[in-house]
This record gives structure tokens, C-alpha cells and sequence, in this order.
């Protein structure tokens, strides 16, 4: 009776508007963008700005709501996603750099880079450090020779555990200065801003963040950044930082933003959400809302993200090995 | 001086007739979010956000309307904790220990009307400080270190048996339990699965809300069940009105409360709830000579909603001054600067200063709209419980169950909160209190985070926690907490 009623329904629904088979075909439906993150961070930005641009731009019909899922820096929101809407079209994950370094380090349980469809980019951020305005350290020199002193005599600390994205880009630093770094003095904040908050008040004396989360405090003068772990100098208030490599430290940190939808959801709704990220790419509206997200160019999509989040989650399992951090191989 | 001028120039904004019809939205839509059970405030603001850009408002206007959303749910949560024992939101689960005996004495038109006042004492009193000391506070405030956090979070602990004190072995017990609740999920300082049982969903942690709803709400249903619904919740008492005798009395708490709640508001990593459980203990050491709170006392009304209050305005100090979001609803207000390409940091004021003068100055308008919009509604919401049980029950159980369920959209956590609903009958069957519980769920995780961070940065030197002048201030405060009851009770 029930199942009758169903395909009488989708006959109709057939009859009423008939499809073609292209990627166009596909409208999604109360679509929806998981941030995996309390409110105010990365993910919640990602998700908000393009929810906010899709809609406003016109490239996507329905509002896309944006439904938080903390927990696990992103391990609940692909748990959930495997588990209960492996092929769910209308859903679409924020992704960053960060969740392949989890992934490297099987901190997402059983899942891997192969349990996810990737989508695509909206732009990219920066790893900077950060010291307060009146440090001791003047330049990268001076932090990579304490370093290289007493690892121990550096607090530092940033908005993930050990082993996270904040983390490796430390970690790159220790490696730089040739220190393991394991031995950093390395204090986990929940969030940026409380670490921020810890630095301001002294009780960090390096925070390892990103280039967008620090901007309005680097405007205010409030601190100095020693180096961005950029290829290039950034543009605007990050001029006049050098980047790692001039001062002749090899570390770069480039934090993708981006999505990935259900590992089940079907190639019509694929294509339509690479298709969205292209127009939005190509949209004269697009680089002004992307530049008030504090986000830098850095388009991709399809097929090419896909293999740039394999290509990096396997360099990153690699030095995730190589400074011991691996977590729950299974 | 220059923040008289800037207020006025807030002032000139925010009374525009738009801005006032916004606040006035946002008043109206954040006592609703607080009512009901669930919705908090961040997920309205969260939801308001889109409409604020598709309707072209410029920021000021927008931050006006959802900072309306964020305190003005402080008004909403003391209306069915004190009438129905159920919190609306996590702080009024403080509210229940004097507002609901209160509401069963027939007094629950006094205690909305008190808690009505305290609400708007603790937020305006709140605002005059910000408008003067934001700047100076929000640098004190970062000053305070994961050690002094540790010293604040074991003096709000030492403070549980003052919950329940002729039963302290039982709240005890019950706000270690409700630490055990918050040990449950993935360790975020190592990745660790603790307590999860192998459960996927367990992974993340339980929910606040699941915990509270299921305890308190379908806790109270369960126990009235018993009764045979023929009863009301409680009786909506004839005449009785609040005396301005009464509303004096209740003055040096909201006083003491404000400043409580304000502090606490304006440390990044403590909350409302915090301020809340410490004010309503702190005042029940100090004024409590005749044995009278938690039996329905009108000051164990006043006090933690005053603070609640005083504690939402003070988390939006560091928000406004230094850009860094003291809590999750914070954290949206700051994500909606953004998307305006705002940056939120240090230069608000002086960049942008119609945003952060004009909200300002909103607030002193919303929370008079919020007095005016309450206190002559206390008597057509204590008509509430003339509602028939069959009618209102029900409806509760329905609310209930859908505000846990728009947190998660998990069907496990539906059943996870009908498992603390059966916990919570017999936790009240057995007179076990039910908020140390909550407390401990709240106070617990704060409390290890930041052990863990202080300990980190010391090097595992225990000494460092004991190292600064706020945090020996604190220890002192403990000491004096835990030992004070018992010299008193020997003499």
C-alpha cells in the first residue's frame, strides 16, 4: 500500500516535470553545508560565506542552511556522514587542510580520503606565527635559535591537539631549526581565539595560527608576526611579513578550504556542486565576498581537488610517521 | 568624555525607527528562543543570519537584531524553570531550586516579576560598566591564565553541596556524576575514545541540551504521570503580588549578582551557567540566616538570573574590544562581522565605531524593551498553569523532544534523553538533586581542559596552579567554602 503510494507519487512527480539526464537535472533539495566545528571558526566560515555567495550570486536556488557538528575537529561530521547519509545529494561537508592531517593520522576512526566524494575548493588560507607585540623574538632566527636551545623554554599553544594542523605547522618550524618536535612545549586551545586570548595575555609566547584569525589583531598592532608560511608574500596588512623560506626556514602551510559530499551521493548531484563552485569561481561578484572571508585565491575542483586530497593526506601520513604521531592505526 | 560622545553617537543609531523595530524583533524572537527548550540562541542567530543579508541590512542593523536574539533569551529561560521546573535554557537550570517551590507556594507571578527585574538590573548595570571599562576589563581578562581558570572552576565546584546542603553527600555524588557525563567522547587533547562504548554517536560527546532536557523535562513529566494528570503543576495562587518590600530585600543580591556575572562574563572561557551556579551558591552562604532558600526564596530567584544576564552582556566585552568570542553565541556574532568584512579585533571601536557604539547603545533600549515586553506579561504566563495537565503535558513532551532533536537531528539522542527523563524520576524518587548534576556536566569539562592546559605549560609543575595572585585568591575562597560549613555546624 505504502510502496504503491510512493511510485504513483514518483510517477507523477516524472510525468509533471521531466528531467533531463544531465548534471542540470539535479536540484537540491533543503541543501545544507555541515561545518564541523562550533560556530565562529574556520569551518563555520567556510560554510557561511559560501552558502551566503551560492545563494546571493544566484548559482544555487534554495537557501543552504549551515548546521554545526562539532566534535573531533571533523570525526563526528564523517561518522555521521558514513553513518547515516552515505548518499544523501543535498549535503555538502567544509573540509580543510586540517581534516587530511587528521586523516593521515587515523584520527577519523575507521574512515579514510577514499569514504568521501571531494568536491572542491572556495580559496585558501595561510599558516603565520604569531608572537605578541613586545617578544623577545624579533625575526624567525631568534625563535629557531631558542628553539634550538631549550625547546622546552617556548611555550606555544594554538586551537588543536597535538599532532593537528596548528600543531604541524610548529612542528614544521622544530624541524626547520632541526629539534624534534616532540619535544615543543605545545599547549592545545579550544579554538583560536582563546589561544589568541593566551598570547595577549602572556600565557603563550608563540601561537602558530592563520593568516585570516590574526588579522584584525596584526591591523591593531597588537602583535608581530614573524614569517607567513606562504610560497609568496602575502597582499594587504601581510606585505611587509617575510615569508618562512626568505629567512631560510623550508616551511610552507597552506590551509585549503573546501567541501566534500557523501561517498554514496549519486554523479548527477556531483557534478551539479563542481559545477556551482566553477560559476562562483567565474562570478565578477565572487573575490569580494572571498576577500572579506579573509580567503585567498585558490580555485579547484572535481577531479583535481580529489587528487590534490589524496596527494596530501599521503605526504602528511608520511610525516606523521616520520615525528611519530600516528594515532589508532587500525 | 569621549564615551559619552561616542554613546551618543551609538544613541543616534540606534534609535533610528528601523533599528528600534529591529530590537525590538530580536527582544520579541530571543524570550521566545528562551522559552522553549533546546533552541538556544546560537542556533537562532545562526539562522537569522541569512535573513539579515538577504533583506540588505548594514551590519550595525544586523548586529543590533541578533545581539537582541543573544540577551534577550537571558529573559526567556526563567519563565518555564520557574512556573513548570523545566529550564529553557542551561543557566535557568539554577532558577528551578527557588522559582519552582516559589511557583508552588502560588507565588509564581512574584518570582517571574523578581527574576523579570533582576534580568534587567544585571543587563543594564552590565552595559554601564562596558560602555566605561570595556577596554581596560577585556585586557585584565586575558591576564587570567588556564591556572586561574582551574582556581575559579574548584571554587564553583566547592560550592555544589551549597546546592542541596542538608543533603550535601547526595549533591555530591550527583555532580560527580554529572563530571563522569562530561568524560563521555573523543579526548581533545589526544583522540581518545572515552566512555563511548564503542558507539558512534557517543563519539561527540552527550549534548547539554539532551542532558537537561531529558532530566528535568521528561523527568517532571514522568513524576507527574503518577498523579494521574488530574493535578497542575503548581497552583496560580490568588492576589499575592510581588511587594515592593519584597523587590528591596532582593537588592543586594542582584547587586552582588551583577557584579558576579559580570566578571564571569567577561573571562573568555567561563559562561553564564558558570555565573549563574556561583552567584545563587555565593548568596546562599552569605544571606541565607534563616534557612529559607531553596524553599522558594525570591533572592534565590533574583540572584542567578541577575547574573545570567549581567554574564551575556559581559561575554560580549572580549568580543567587542579584543575580537576573541568568550562563548559559542559569541563566536556567531563575531562570524557575522565577518561576512560583513568586518574584522573583529582591537580597532572595532575606533574602524567601525557606529557598529560597536550603536550596539551598545541598543542595548540599553532592548533591555528596557525586555522589562516592559516581561513584566506586564508575568501574569498571562503564569496563566500557564491553568492549563490542564492533559493538555499542557503533552505538549512539553513534544517540545521537548523536538528541541533535542533540531540539535543533533540524531534519533539516538531522542533516546538518550528518554533514558536521563527515566534517570532523572528516579534520581527525584530518591531526592538525589538534580542540579549538581548539570553542574558537574558543565564544570567538569572546563575544568579539565584547562587543568590540562596550565599543567602543559608549567611542565607538569603542580605549584603553577598556585602561583598567581587571582588563582590563590580563589584557593583561599575554596578552603573557606568547604571548611566554613563545617566549623558552623559543630558550634
Amino acid at each position: 500500500m505504502h510502496r504503491r503510494h510512493l511510485l504513483a507519487a514518483t510517477l507523477a512527480g516524472a510525468a509533471l516535470a521531466p528531467r533531463p539526464a544531465s548534471a542540470q537535472g539535479f536540484t537540491p533539495q533543503n541543501p545544507e553545508c555541515i561545518a564541523p566545528a562550533a560556530p565562529g571558526g574556520g569551518f563555520d566560515l567556510t560554510c557561511r560565506t559560501t552558502a551566503r555567495a551560492l545563494n546571493e550570486l544566484g548559482i544555487v536556488g534554495p537557501a543552504i542552511r549551515t548546521q554545526n557538528m562539532p566534535g573531533g575537529i571533523g570525526a563526528v561530521a564523517i561518522n555521521h556522514i558514513n553513518a547515516q547519509r552515505r548518499a544523501d545529494p543535498n549535503v555538502i561537508v567544509a573540509v580543510s587542510t586540517g581534516s587530511w592531517v587528521n586523516l593521515a593520522q587515523g584520527r577519523f576512526g575507521r574512515w579514510t580520503e577514499n569514504d568521501v566524494r571531494w568536491l572542491g575548493t572556495i580559496g585558501a588560507d595561510f599558516g603565520v606565527i604569531a608572537v605578541r607585540r613586545d617578544s623577545r623574538f624579533q625575526n624567525l632566527a631568534d625563535l629557531v635559535n631558542a628553539i634550538k636551545q631549550d625547546p622546552g623554554s617556548v611555550p606555544m599553544g594554538a586551537g588543536g591537539a597535538v599532532g593537528s594542523q596548528d600543531w604541524t605547522k610548529a612542528a614544521l618550524i622544530a624541524r626547520g631549526a632541526g629539534v624534534d618536535p616532540r619535544r615543543l612545549r605545545y599547549v592545545p586551545f579550544e579554538g583560536g581565539g582563546q589561544a589568541m586570548a593566551a598570547l595577549l595575555g602572556g600565557h603563550i609566547q608563540v601561537f602558530p595560527g592563520d593568516a585570516t584569525e590574526v588579522r584584525g589583531q596584526l591591523e591593531a598592532n597588537e602583535i608581530r608576526l614573524l614569517a607567513v608560511l606562504a610560497p609568496n608574500r602575502l597582499p594587504g596588512a601581510f606585505q611587509n611579513v617575510p615569508t618562512a623560506r626568505e629567512q631560510g626556514v623550508d616551511a610552507e602551510w597552506t590551509i585549503v578550504r573546501g567541501f566534500y559530499i557523501p561517498p554514496g551521493a549519486p554523479d548527477a548531484a556531483y557534478n551539479y556542486w563542481v559545477d556551482a563552485l566553477r560559476r562562483l569561481y567565474a562570478h565578477p561578484g565572487w573575490p569580494a565576498i572571498r576577500d572579506g572571508a579573509g580567503l585567498f585565491e585558490f580555485n579547484m575542483a572535481g577531479r583535481e581537488f580529489e587528487e590534490l586530497a589524496k596527494r596530501r593526506t599521503a605526504e602528511y601520513r608520511a610525516l606523521a610517521r616520520e615525528v611519530g604521531v600516528i594515532q589508532q592505526q587500525n | 568624555m569621549d564615551s559619552i560622545a561616542a554613546l551618543m553617537g551609538g544613541f543616534a543609531i540606534a534609535l533610528t525607527p528601523t533599528n528600534l523595530g529591529l530590537a525590538f524583533l530580536g527582544c520579541l524572537i530571543g524570550t521566545a528562543i528562551g522559552v522553549l527548550p533546546g533552541i538556544g540562541p546560537m542556533n537562532a542567530i545562526a539562522l537569522l543570519l541569512p535573513f539579515c543579508f538577504a533583506l540588505k541590512l548594514p551590519p550595525e542593523s544586523a548586529l543590533i537584531l541578533l545581539a537582541a536574539v543573544y540577551y534577550g533569551s537571558g529573559y526567556g529561560g526563567r519563565i518555564t524553570a520557574i512556573l513548570l521546573n523545566m529550564p529553557g535554557e542551561p543557566a535557568a537550570a539554577i532558577t528551578t531550586l527557588d522559582g519552582h517551590p516559589l511557583a508552588k507556594q502560588g507565588r509564581g507571578a512574584a518570582a517571574l516579576a523578581v527574576s523579570g527585574i533582576g534580568s534587567f538590573v544585571g543587563a543594564t548595570l552590565s552595559v554601564v560598566l562596558m560602555t566605561f571599562l570595556s577596554v581596560p576589563l577585556a585586557r585584565i581578562a586575558v591576564g587570567f591564565s588556564p591556572a586561574d581558570y582551574v582556581a575559579l572552576i574548584v571554587f564553583a565546584l566547592s560550592l555544589l553541596g551549597a546546592v542541596a546542603p542538608g543533603n550535601a553527600v547526595k549533591a555530591w555524588a550527583a555532580g560527580c556524576f554529572g563530571i563522569l557525563l562530561a568524560l563521555v567522547g573523543i579526548d581533545s587533547g589526544t583522540g581518545v575514545e572515552r566512555l563511548t562504548f564503542g558507539s558512534i554517536e557517543l563519539l561527540g560527546g552527550i549534548d547539554f541540551t539532551v542532558l537537561a532536557i531529558g532530566l528535568f523535562a521528561i523527568g517532571e513529566v514522568l513524576l507527574l504521570l503518577e498523579t494521574r494528570l488530574r493535578a497542575t503543576a503548581a497552583a496560580l495562587g490568588h492576589g499575592e503580588r510581588l511587594s515592593l518590600k519584597e523587590l528591596l530585600a532582593c537588592v543586594p543580591a542582584m547587586v552582588r549578582a551583577t557584579g558576579i556575572g559580570f566578571v564571569i562574563g567577561v573571562l573568555p572561557g567561563a559562561g553564564a551557567s558558570v555565573a549563574a551556579a556561583l552567584s545563587y551558591t555565593t548568596e546562599r552562604r552569605i544571606a541565607d540566616r534563616a534557612g529559607t532558600f531553596g524553599k522558594g526564596d525570591l533572592r534565590g530567584v533574583a540572584s542567578p538570573e541577575t547574573a545570567d544576564n549581567a554574564a551575556q552582556i559581559g561575554n560580549l566585552v572580549p568580543m567587542l574590544s579584543l575580537g576573541i568570542p568568550g562563548s559559542g553565541t559569541t563566536a556567531v556574532l563575531l562570524g557575522a562581522l565577518l561576512m560583513y568584512s568586518i574584522t573583529p579585533g582591537p580597532l572595532l571601536f575606533t574602524q567601525r565605531p557606529e557598529v560597536a557604539w550603536g550596539l551598545i547603545a541598543s542595548m540599553y533600549v532592548g533591555n528596557v524593551m525586555l522589562l516592559v515586553l516581561n513584566l506586564p506579561l508575568v501574569g498571562l504566563f503564569a496563566r500557564l498553569l491553568t492549563v490542564p495537565a492533559w493538555v499542557l503535558y503533552p505538549g512539553v513532551i513534544a517540545l521537548s523532544y523536538a528541541g533535542v532533536y533540531a540539535v543533533s537531528n540524531s534519533p539516538f539522542d531522542l533516546l538518550l534523553a528518554t533514558a536521563f527523563g527515566a534517570l532523572g524520576y528516579v534520581l527525584r524518587k530518591l531526592d538525589v538533586p538534580l542540579v549538581p548534576i548539570i553542574l558537574g556536566f558543565v564544570l567538569g569539562r572546563l575544568l579539565e581542559d584547562n587543568l590540562r592546559r596550565a599543567l602543559s605549560l608549567s611542565d607538569g609543575d603542580v605549584l603553577a596552579l598556585f602561583a598567581s595572585i587571582p588563582s590563590l585568591l580563589l584557593w583561599a575562597c575554596t578552603l573557606a567554602a568547604l571548611v566554613f560549613p563545617l566549623i558552623r555546624r559543630k558550634v
